[in-house]
């Protein structure tokens, strides 16, 4: 039950972009086409679901007060926490790494289809934001991370998903000159968000 | 070398200090760093000490690039880039823990994510990397305030419209139980509105600052 909790919450009540605005850098440049979109937003997917259990294993046993009693007694004082967003960046970097190895060598078509976009996942916000929330939230076993990594990266897929399909609607749309392109699609994103905040009432 | 001859605040020298409050802005033209932006700016004190920080963060991370830039194998730049960012997050986040304890609760995770800040890293992909010292110095100073206007102006409104006051000072007057009580705008049966203190408020909020800025300065518009 638990799962289900986390897994609903965040995908639709803590919605990495319409609550938090994380990964809209690529959320807005890569949004143009939904093939593209798919494509970012699977890769996301999958690298949150690996980097935010690693991540919870690194802060469990390695940084968090008295995480590292396990090498005994005369560790448990010690307070690594400060080094966290050094650790978890450089865990991302180098997953971001070695799942683009494996992408190429195992499944040559994904890693066609997804291209240059999984290099740059490493420096999405939704990424890091999905571990530092992950450290925030207290989970009490791996598996609850890994549940709310792949939460929080199929909320994101949803929300790239949809405004790009808007966004090749509204493409032959008479929108006042100004506002077109960019503008347009912020405050589509906010009408969007509103809408994603009717599910806010929901209890799990 | 040419660059030594140029004097300290040559006409290109100031373009990259201007060009980036305007024609160039990181947000609304570069579209980098939205997400902090947003996040943000409810009210005006957390977002002037997220720009204090992400301008410093952008003008130490630009000069150290650019000072060991010949030094850095190009196929491992972007780790080389994150760790530096990192350290430097890490260097402001246990300030802000140290003498700012409630702005740094309230900015939660988002300083964390200044490493991640498009702003941050496209700068040194995009100038730091092929720029010297003083260069890489105007470009993030100019880059962080541009960041830094588009903050606080959001911040201004949604503070101001939101909640009537302005870095926590009731300037709309004070608000009472029964309008008789009140003072100020709220005595004549003012009421703020709450929707600009939620989220989607900010999204709108600068979909309205860009639509502003391209309509005074046309050659922005996309087509």
């Amino acid at each position: 039950m638990e799962y289900i909790n986390i897994f609903v919450k965040s995908i639709f009540i803590d919605n990495m972009v319409f609550a938090y605005f994380l990964g809209m850098c690529s959320y807005l440049a890569v949004s143009k086409t939904v093939n593209t979109a798919v494509g970012l937003g699977a890769a996301v997917i999958f690298v949150l679901v690996v980097t935010v259990p690693a991540n919870f294993l690194l802060d469990t046993y390695l940084l968090k007060p008295g995480a590292l009693s396990w090498m005994g007694e005369e560790y448990a004082s010690i307070d690594l926490s400060f080094l966290s967003f050094i650790m978890f960046i450089a865990v991302i970097a180098s997953m971001v790494q070695l799942v683009e190895m494996i992408v190429e060598r195992f499944a040559p078509a994904l890693y066609g289809a997804l291209g240059i976009f999984l290099p740059l996942i490493a420096v999405n916000c939704a990424i890091l934001g999905g571990s530092l929330f992950m450290q925030q939230k207290d989970f009490s076993n791996v598996g609850e991370s890994a549940v709310y990594g792949l939460g929080s990266g199929i909320g994101w897929f949803l929300a790239i998903l949809a405004i790009a399909a808007i966004r090749e609607k509204i493409a032959y749309s008479n929108i006042p000159a100004p506002l077109k392109g960019l503008g347009i699609t912020f405050i589509i994103t906010g009408l969007m968000a509103i809408g994603f905040m009717s599910f806010s009432g929901i209890k799990l | 070398m040419a660059e030594e001859k140029e004097p300290l605040f040559s006409k290109q020298n100031k373009a990259l200090l201007t060009d980036p409050l305007d024609d160039n802005n990181p947000i609304s033209v570069q579209v980098l760093g939205i997400c902090s932006a947003l996040a943000i700016t409810v009210q005006l004190k957390p977002a002037l000490v997220m720009s204090i920080a992400v301008l410093f963060v952008i003008i130490a991370s630009n000069v150290i690039v650019s000072l060991i830039r010949n030094l850095i194998p190009g196929r491992i730049r972007i780790i080389v880039q994150l760790l530096i960012v990192a350290s430097l997050v890490i260097l402001v986040d246990q300030i802000l823990k140290a003498y700012a304890y409630d702005v740094s609760k309230e900015l939660s995770v988002f300083v964390g994510l200044i490493i991640t800040n498009c702003i941050v890293m496209g700068r040194l992909e995009a100038f730091a990397l092929a720029n010297g010292p003083w260069k890489s110095f105007l470009d993030g100073v100019g880059n962080g305030a541009g960041y830094a206007l588009i903050l606080i102006v959001v911040a201004f409104f949604r503070e101001l419209l939101g909640s009537g006051k302005l870095f926590g000072f009731e300037v709309l007057g004070h608000k009472a139980k029964t309008i008789a009580d009140s003072t100020g705008l709220y005595a004549f049966g003012y009421e703020n509105n709450g929707f600009m203190l939620l989220s989607p408020m900010a999204l709108i909020t600068v979909g309205i600052i860009i639509w502003f800025q391209r309509s005074k300065n046309r050659k922005l518009i996309e087509n």
